[in-house]
């Protein structure tokens, strides 16, 4: 018998204190929280835990914080901060973690809106930030900190050390022993259990109200599916106002009783994930880019016969490792070989990578590329995507072990009912929805529609298995000339994961056919161009040269071969494309600051380009006036090619 | 500032150091408080350096007297003064290139080491204990001065501005109650100073240590220390408070050169 961890029981245990208190009584002696501390992992067991936040909740309840009241949580994932939430809960109060990063002009409209009163905060850095704007926000009473260096001159009286908190909330337990049960008691679960700001990149950001039944529906919903168990290890390493890290790392360890592991600083995340060795493990796509890049990069500096083992079982994984994983049949020679380099190659690399324990890793937050992805399955990572948002716990598709695809997001989770509204728009209802936006019933009532979907704002399709594909914001997806959908992102994030090509603009809202401007990555084909002995002289000469245009080519006629087999995006095959002569700049207005195509204004200012993709023409002079960096300005021009990718037939389903 | 500079605990009379016919240092005296953060400035060749090494022990004065913690001699010698709490950075860094950045700060620890060299061979129950204790020790070093995540690199494949922060780390991990600083900021860009003024203030601020340091950088000498001593041509020409010692006409002289 293992430990006990607690069975999906709604009745006893619908609130995080209560589950927190039950770890402590069934299994206290197992880990809940390590930190690395002075260079050794400290732990905290279940008991300690719980002891903790009891006096931190009565300490809190001291300085007379009550029901309802919302607490900001500042800081890099610090045990304490962590125990903070709990306290919070246990008196009925509401945690509010914010980005640790954001200035102090930033957080002051979540302080605001919030209308924050406490704050725990883990160093002198944040407590400086809320000094800085202490007077605009008059709510603010006290500042708890986590981290006393630095702070032997504040001797302001509303900031407190953690231990003095802890310290008075001891002997207000001893003063009211029954004080804190009873406020624990009184927590429902339909009561809010935390609040998450959205980023606002539309517009301010929101609060995420969120319920403790919506948080323990979706941990239990993943615990399912993965099969997690309270042995498990996590690394607790991404802000905590992100709800992918609330979900993981608080929510998920309370409900199966996981242990989280908190990295010593920022810096040190790789070498503590090398020494924890997470059996459970989250990260967004560019995480794992420059883990393979490191990887990749160190190879190159290696032996040769450690390089060729390397790049020969790496050849061998990609046939044959995905499938393994899977527990697809795989012939007796190629299992061989796999077993051999499981041996030589791959399990040293999870070694490596700090991975070797992994049962089940998550990535999500962008569209991660296929070579990528199928990489770390190919080694033996049971690497996977999710899909949710703040709205909804994060959890709203997950892939199940066994039918992961690298351009899916995975079947709906147990509880989650999914459907697309007419524009194409993905509407999900089930446990884990918002409570609603704080004190935005406006908000709320525009993004929940009558049924009780929420509405995404991103635009998917449910392919023939049965999973949702993200193909586009909502807003951005237009329709062809036969009234087939057109998501110009999706087939530009297609293309882009080809390391030649930097940028793509696709054309095909209102028209009968896709067309595009492809801007090559100037340091991969240059590299590919110099070792095929491709003389060229600069930018414009290297997107002028034909065996340049056959490689772009393939990498096209890929992406539509991909394309066809979808009925829903089948008709977005791009016909006819060019390489534009100048890369797209923000100088030039072409991008925006954070590097996103400005689509309007390409297409305006390119209009004779389009008009030839359109027309038929086989090349088209075109010049373009371009801004140095220096402000000069100068002119460059070029007779652009035309080139026509292969298209292929709708929706062959059995390729 | 809520720090309290206490009585004279080095007091420097008379120093002069000669090597054959070159006069390093003419007949020089000042003293160092408690808890003050004191500089020596001046021009290249001043003395400054050679005056740090006066105050360790490296350098034997010909005349005058050095007091430190009331106590009176002739000359130091390297070991006394490691062994009464004086600690040292050098102006060129003066560290194990080969050994990990853990190692080299331990290094600092060995005064303080009692087990001897085959309780240390064999892992003998002292030599571990004590071990152990030291690198509690390091660790809370490693901790203040924010070099978690180089804890195990080779200090010689560490940048230059965190070599010093290591060599600082040395120092501080004898648990000095004065350190002496040869231009710990020599070579460094504005934010590796930054965070060296900040470390250096936050010793002298949280531990209480007696700082003594010989600095180019004059908006860093004015900004954090407590009083100045200006040297030329091995004669103290200055010495006072910043502010006194930026408008003393020898100095400016010294420094600005003086129009004829």
């Amino acid at each position: 018998m293992s430990f006990g961890a607690p069975t999906g029981t709604p009745e006893g245990l619908g609130t995080f204190p209560r589950l927190l208190f039950h770890h402590a009584q069934t299994r206290g002696d197992a880990p809940a929280i390590r930190e690395k501390d002075l260079g050794i992992w400290q732990t905290w067991t279940w008991s300690d835990v719980a002891e903790r936040v009891r006096a931190l909740a009565s300490g809190l309840a001291a300085l007379g914080f009550k029901r309802g009241d919302n607490l900001a949580i500042i800081g890099d994932n610090r045990p304490h901060l962590y125990m903070m939430m709990s306290a919070a809960q246990c008196l009925g109060g509401v945690p509010v973690p914010f980005y640790q990063d954001a200035v102090a002009d930033e957080m002051l409209f979540v302080l605001k809106d919030a209308a924050i009163r406490f704050a725990a905060v883990e160093d002198q850095e944040q407590v400086d930030k809320l000094l800085d704007v202490m007077d605009r926000v008059p709510l603010l009473e006290h500042i708890v900190y986590d981290d006393p260096r630095g702070m032997r001159h504040y001797n302001q009286p509303f900031l407190h050390d953690i231990h003095a908190l802890m310290e008075m909330g001891r002997i207000h337990n001893r003063n009211h022993p029954d004080f804190l049960d009873a406020e624990v008691a009184q927590g429902r679960t339909d009561d809010v259990s935390v609040m998450l700001y959205t980023s606002g990149t539309t517009g301010m950001p929101k609060g995420v109200c969120q319920t403790h039944s919506a948080f323990i529906a979706s941990a239990q919903g993943g615990r399912q599916i993965d099969q997690l168990e309270a042995t498990g290890d996590i690394l607790s390493y991404l802000p905590m106002a992100w709800v992918g890290d609330h979900l993981f790392s608080f929510a998920q360890a309370l409900v199966v009783g996981f242990t989280i592991n908190c990295p010593e600083s920022g810096d040190t995340v790789m070498t503590d994930l090398r020494e924890i060795g997470p059996t459970y493990y989250f990260a967004p796509p560019r995480v794992f880019e420059s883990l393979l890049t490191s990887v990749m990069i160190r190879m190159e500096d290696a032996g040769v016969i450690k390089r060729r083992m390397f790049h020969y079982f790496l050849g061998v994984a990609k046939r044959c490792g995905s499938a393994i994983l899977d527990g697809k049949p795989v012939g007796l020679g190629d299992r061989l070989l796999y077993g051999l380099g499981t041996l030589l190659v791959y399990g040293p690399l999870r070694n490596v990578l700090g991975l070797s324990r992994i049962r089940v890793a998550y990535t999500a937050g962008a569209a991660i590329g296929p070579e990528l992805f199928s990489f770390y399955r190919s080694i033996g990572i049971n690497l996977k995507q999710l899909y949710g948002q703040t709205e909804t716990c994060a959890y709203v598709c997950l892939q199940p072990d066994g039918q992961v695809k690298p351009s899916s997001v995975g079947a709906p989770a147990p509880g989650v009912e999914i459907k697309i509204a007419d524009n194409g728009e993905v509407l999900v209802k089930g446990p884990m929805l918002l409570k609603g936006y704080y004190q935005r019933p406006d908000a709320t009532a525009e993004s929940i529609d009558a049924d009780g979907y929420f509405m995404t704002g991103d635009a998917g399709f449910i392919d023939a298995d049965g999973h949702l594909n993200i193909i586009d914001r909502a807003k951005d997806v237009g329709k062809l000339a036969n009234g087939a959908m057109f998501a110009p992102n999706y087939i530009e994030n297609k293309l882009k994961f080809f390391q030649y090509i930097k940028e793509v603009v696709c054309f095909g809202h209102e028209r009968d056919r896709v067309c595009a401007f492809v801007n090559i990555d100037v340091g991969a084909v240059g590299n590919w161009a110099e070792r095929r002995g491709i003389a060229y002289s600069g930018y414009t000469d290297l997107t002028g040269k034909p065996p340049v245009h056959e490689l772009i080519k393939t990498c096209v006629d890929e992406v539509n071969a991909t394309l066809a087999q979808d009925a829903m995006v089948a008709e977005s095959q791009i016909h006819r494309f060019l390489i534009l002569h100048k890369e797209l700049d923000p100088d030039d207005d072409e991008l925006t600051r954070t590097r996103k195509v400005r689509r309007n204004f390409v297409a305006k200012k390119y209009q004779v380009l389009i008009d030839a993709l359109y027309g038929g023409q086989a090349t088209q002079f075109i010049e373009t006036e371009v801004k140095f960096e220096d402000g000069r300005r100068g002119k460059v021009s070029a007779d652009l090619r035309i080139i026509d990718a292969e298209t292929f037939p709708v929706a062959k389903q059995a390729a | 500032m809520s720090k309290q500079i206490g009585e004279v605990i080095l007091d420097l009379q008379n120093i002069s150091l000669r090597f054959g016919g070159v006069k390093a240092l003419t007949d020089i005296s000042f003293d160092v408080r408690e808890h003050e953060i004191r500089a020596i400035i001046g021009p290249n060749g001043a003395g400054k350096s050679s005056m740090l090494n006066v105050i360790n022990g490296v350098y034997h004065p010909q005349e005058g007297v050095i007091i430190f913690h009331g106590r009176e001699r002739k000359k130091m010698e390297p070991h006394h003064a490691a062994t009464q709490g004086i600690a040292r950075t050098f102006q060129n860094i003066a560290l194990f290139k080969g050994m990990s950045v853990l190692d080299n700060i331990m290094t600092g620890r060995i005064t303080r080491m009692k087990a001897n060299f085959i309780e240390h061979a064999l892992w003998l129950g002292r030599a571990k204990r004590e071990e152990l204790e030291h690198r509690k020790k390091v660790e809370e070093v490693i901790d203040f001065l924010e070099i978690q995540h180089i804890r195990k690199t080779p200090v010689g494949r560490l940048p230059y501005g965190l070599q010093k922060r290591v060599e600082l780390g040395r120092a501080l991990a004898a648990e000095p109650s004065m350190l002496l600083l040869d231009e710990p900021m020599a070579g460094m860009n504005v934010e590796e100073k930054q965070d060296m003024c900040r470390f250096i203030l936050d010793v002298n601020d949280q531990f209480g240590t007696t700082i003594v340091l010989i600095e180019h950088d004059m908006g860093v000498v004015m900004d954090i220390s407590d009083r100045v001593v200006v040297l030329d041509y091995g004669k103290k020409i200055g010495d006072g408070l910043p502010d006194d010692v930026k408008n003393n006409e020898d100095v400016i002289a010294a420094y600005l050169g003086v129009s004829h």
